[in-house]
């Protein structure tokens, strides 16, 4: 994760305007015909099941963009048009600048092949091939001889750590085992572009928590553009750069976690944001004051949460640093802000 | 799904209009034959001629149809030559060798060996045992060259119908509109009896082994065809979406992730192709295919049953050999080029071509050893010849009695009550039930069939084969249902008995006919007993399916109140497990009235008897309508079954209310 404030706004990699999914009796005829943003009664009237509605977003170069929302919300349906696997009913999806939906079935195969990596919910391995043949089926579609990609897959497989289980049929892994795989498999292709579909639902909570980790090592070391969908507000908040959340096919808000969590725009998303304690959102850079006086014994860099804080200030100091990337210090942040902070807030 | 409720009584369908329905059929049946005699007999004038329509449609189709370049007669041809070519090679290889080169067939121990290294190569050492056993078992009885028949027709067969209902379940994946073209052709040919359209194809391809290729084609490829659509169906959206994402043409979108994840569903369909050409032996041989299909009928006529039951094993023998390979083969996988010579890379090519070289040379040498030696063979005819003697000696009186009385006192009563009946009461009374069950369109499905069975004026021997029908069924499910229900709740005893219903499957239904015979000679009651002896099968695994796949919760939830093994059973088990159970008296009906029109051959005087009439007078156009009929009643009787049988599961609030599987 980096903190973004005082660095230049990234550049967005994929945009989406006002994108509707309706399903139903030839929706995107009726959609050009009932204006751009129906009404829902418009909708229930033609009997039209609205998936996603008028859908505005930008996902920016590097950062982990989430897009969280209880069952049915159109999350999957969102995410399938970004990768075109389900066609928008309207609207206009912008991939580096160039349109999507406007794409040959030729060229959007091109992007799916070398540009995008998608990972699964329930995994979607091939059950017929062995964990190494599986990783490199991206490679093998896209014609690359079985030496390289092979060896690409070998690569991958070290990389989540399946290492000596190339030869493992998927029926003989564990859950989390598998999803490694399907990761795996979904970067075998190095793509710009990675979207994960509720990867780590399907998975005990525990090893929910160690693949959370696990993800997040692995985007520091590859820095991908990322759409991560989860129903899982606490997952949402510990993985995202920045979260959306969905309702109905709407987006309620969008913002940082600690954006969502201190001001939320919707009482649907004051709803979530009750029960997260601030302190494991709420960075140090946004409780910091200006530093004075003598510097202070500890240090923490500023996208440090208040409650990685917290053990310094129990050890005694009442007062700590806080440092920016290149480690130089900005501000400094007060016991009694913390602890205002975690009582009340 | 009912969480761990128990569920509630069944609400009755209604009761009251049903008996309102029911008395007033039977009032019209007593009362009405006076006022009404057309609605009993359907006057000769209405009757449509549908026989000399289909007659004259397949004349046309032989003599005069054209589709511009080339005729229909030049396409029926066509395909004969196509398959003819491989069938004489494949012969060839196995049976006939080249006389004229001077070439003598494979012996005996080179298919023997071939076949253990294609199985050491599909399954190990176990495999190629089982293989090479099951083809020994057949030199063993003396029926080697009828296997090397049958089996030469069965290879040119097996593979066009896996590939050929591969590709067009494949291509009604693919075409919407193909998939519901292809639909009702697909129920018409499951129900169809063979016998039907035998005739068809014996005009259009003549007498000889093309024609019974073609027959077991179209026997066995509908299920091929079916089985594809749904196991493509089935395969996880995820899966689809996968193949999609990582930019997979339509090719590779197919056959590298469509079909091999739907793979262990096509395993199936591929072992129905397999198991339904071989029942489809006997019947091929009757128009020209010899084989052991041929041994069997001449044992049945000779009555030597010993003999056809020899035969009979011999078939399912090899139907175990090909089926094992198959799915040996189907689970193999490419493994990855390791380094030595060519020799080292393909052992098994290897010893294929030294087991072909070096037996066929030892037949060059010593033309005695091309035949399994005669002093080496078994039979157990005389054996089972005095059995049944005995049997036949020590209980005749008995089984004379017993067959009279049944048929005095139940079977004949019941046959002149169905009879009697009126056309139009059948048609309004299975309208009125195709009505209760689901609606308007299957009211209008089961009361025209039967409207249209009485105008093809096979009303009497249509009603004939309900009766037939309807006995073996009610017997099957009497015998059928206890053995479930025992089986269901003891392992070993399912175990046992899976076994044998396996066995009695894959033994080719005319088996069965023999000892009926032999005990009660020709007649009703005869054919009664073999098509129990079939249709038995089912009404047992369904049950026992159905009572298994009952919820454990609910059955826990039971054993929490207190309910005894008993309550358990009939109150929570049968109940839920009736939809199910309801299947298996589907397609035991569906058994029964294939058996049926095969029992012809034992003097009945039903649509089989009229099919099988059609079949030795050649009459297309006859054989296809007594054909239809059969379809016909299949159908009515399916559509109603499984429209009761989702009420059910709907009432049980049990999932999937809304699609039975499709018979
Ligand atoms: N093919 C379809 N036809 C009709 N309706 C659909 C289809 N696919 C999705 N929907 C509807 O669109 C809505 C959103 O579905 P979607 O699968 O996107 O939800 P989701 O947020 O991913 O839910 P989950 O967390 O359960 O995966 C649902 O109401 C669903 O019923
Ligand atoms: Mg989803």
């Amino acid at each position: 994760m980096q903190v973004k404030t005082g660095h230049p706004r990234p550049t967005a990699r994929l945009v989406c305007r006002n994108v509707w999914k309706l399903f139903g009796n030839r929706p995107k005829a009726w959609l050009e015909r009932h204006g751009p943003s129906p009404s829902a009664e418009a909708l229930a009237a033609a009997g039209m099941v609205a998936a996603v509605r008028g859908v505005d977003l930008e996902v920016r170069e590097g950062e982990i963009f989430v897009i969280m929302g209880l069952s049915g919300s159109g999350k999957s349906t969102l995410v399938r048009c970004l990768s075109r696997l389900v066609e928008p009913s309207g609207g206009e999806i912008l991939y580096e600048g160039r349109d999507l939906l406007s794409m040959s079935e030729a060229e959007i195969m091109q992007i799916r092949r070398h540009k995008m990596g998608m990972v699964f919910q329930h995994f979607a391995l091939l059950p017929h091939m062995s964990v190494l043949e599986n990783v490199a089926f991206p490679l093998e579609v896209q014609g690359v001889a079985r030496g390289e990609r092979d060896e690409r897959a070998r690569r991958m497989i070290a990389l989540v750590g399946l290492e000596g289980r190339e030869a493992a049929f998927p029926r003989e892994l564990s859950g989390g085992q598998q999803q490694r795989v399907g990761i795996a498999r979904s970067l075998a292709a190095d793509p710009e572009l990675w979207f994960l579909d509720e990867p780590f639902s399907a998975l005990d909570p525990l090893i929910r928590r160690e693949m959370q980790v696990e993800f997040l090592r692995l985007q520091r070391m590859l820095h991908k553009t990322i759409v991560f969908i989860t129903h899982d507000f606490d997952e949402a908040i510990r993985l995202a750069d920045r979260i959306a959340i969905m309702k109905d096919g709407m987006i309620e808000q969008i913002g940082t976690p600690e954006e969502i969590v201190l001001s939320p725009a919707t009482p649907y998303v004051t709803e979530f944001t009750g029960a997260v304690p601030r302190a494991k959102v709420v960075r140090l850079a946004t409780v910091m004051v200006p530093a004075e006086g003598p510097a202070p014994a500890r240090h923490l860099p500023a996208d440090a949460t208040v409650a990685e804080a917290a053990p310094a200030f129990r050890a005694g100091a009442d007062r700590i640093g806080v440092t920016d990337a290149e480690g130089r210090l900005v501000g400094q942040v007060h016991r009694d802000a913390v602890v205002d902070l975690m009582l009340g807030g | 799904m009912a969480e761990a409720a128990l569920p509630a009584r069944l609400p009755r369908l209604g009761a009251a209009t049903w008996i309102v329905a029911l008395a007033v059929f039977l009032a019209f049946a007593v009362l009405g034959a006076a006022a009404f005699p057309w609605a009993f007999e359907m006057p000769r004038a209405w009757h449509v001629p549908f026989a000399a329509w289909f007659g004259g449609f397949v004349k046309w189709l032989l003599n005069d149809a054209s589709f511009g370049l080339f005729t229909f007669a030049g396409l029926t041809r066509f395909i004969a030559a196509a398959l003819e070519l491989p069938y004489r090679i494949v012969l060839g290889i196995l049976s006939t060798g080249w006389p004229a080169a001077g070439l003598p067939p494979l012996p005996w121990f080179g298919v023997i060996g071939l076949a253990g290294v294609l199985g050491h190569r599909a399954g190990g050492w176990p495999l190629a045992a089982l293989v090479a056993a099951c083809l020994g078992f057949i030199a063993l009885f003396g029926f080697w060259d009828s296997a090397m028949l049958t089996l030469a027709s069965i290879v040119i067969a097996v593979p066009i119908g896996i590939a050929g209902g591969l590709a067009l379940g494949l291509l009604a994946h693919r075409v919407p509109w193909f998939a519901r073209a292809i639909a009702p052709v697909l129920d018409l040919m499951q129900t169809i009896p063979v016998f039907a359209y035998l005739v068809p194809i014996l005009i259009l391809f003549g007498f000889g082994p093309v024609a019974a290729i073609v027959a077991t084609l179209t026997y066995a490829m509908p299920p091929m065809v079916r089985v594809t659509m749904l196991a493509l169906a089935r395969v996880p959206a995820e899966i689809v979406d996968l193949g999609r994402m990582v930019g997979c043409s339509r090719r590779q979108m197919t056959w590298r992730v469509m079909v091999p994840a739907a793979r262990d569903a096509l395993m199936v369909g591929a072992n129905q192709v397999i198991m339904l050409s071989l029942n489809m032996v006997i019947i091929a041989s009757m128009i020209g295919a010899g084989g052991l299909g041929f041994d069997v009928l001449s044992a049945l006529r000779r009555l030597d049953f010993g003999a056809g039951l020899e035969a009979g094993f011999s078939i399912v023998a090899l139907a175990i050999a090909l089926d094992r390979l198959g799915q040996g083969l189907a689970r193999l996988r490419s493994a990855p080029p390791t380094g030595g010579s060519w020799a080292a890379r393909h052992p098994h090519l290897l010893a294929g071509l030294a087991v072909v070289l070096l037996s066929g040379a030892a037949a060059l040498a010593w033309p005695g050893a091309r035949a399994f030696p005669e002093a080496w063979q078994l039979s157990t005819g005389d054996f089972w010849s005095r059995v049944m003697r005995e049997i036949n000696v020590t209980y005749f009186d008995t089984l004379e009695a017993i067959k009279t009385t049944l048929l005095v006192n139940v079977m004949i009563p019941v046959k002149r009550f169905l009879l009697g009946l009126p056309w139009l009461g059948v048609a309004a009374l299975l309208a009125f039930a195709g009505w209760r069950l689901r609606g308007a369109g299957l009211a209008a499905l089961a009361g025209g069939l039967t409207v249209l069975i009485a105008l093809t004026g096979l009303w009497e021997q249509a009603m004939t084969t309900v009766y037939l029908c309807g006995f073996a069924v009610a017997f099957a499910m009497l015998i059928g249902l206890p053995i479930g229900i025992l089986a269901a709740e003891r392992d070993w005893l399912w175990s046992g008995v899976r076994a044998v219903i396996d066995t009695l499957q894959t033994l080719p239904s005319f088996v069965y006919l023999m000892p009926a015979v032999m005990l009660f000679r020709v007649g009703d009651f005869t054919a009664m007993l073999a098509v129990i002896a079939f249709a038995v099968v089912p009404a047992i695994r369904y049950t026992v399916l159905g009572l298994r796949g009952v919820d454990p919760r609910i059955v826990e939830a039971g054993r929490a109140m207190g309910c005894t093994r008993r309550q358990i059973l009939w109150r929570i088990r049968f109940r839920l497990a009736m939809p199910e159970i309801m299947l298996g008296l589907n397609q035991t009906i569906m058994f029964a009235l294939s058996m049926l029109v095969i029992t012809a051959l034992v003097g009945t005087r039903d649509l089989g008897q009229e099919v099988y009439i059609a079949l030795t007078k050649a009459d297309a156009g006859r054989g296809l309508v007594a054909g239809l009929n059969v379809a016909f009643i299949a159908i009515i009787a399916d559509r109603l079954i499984q429209a009761g049988a989702a009420r059910m599961r709907a009432r049980l609030g049990l999932e999937g209310a809304a699609s039975g599987p499709a018979a």
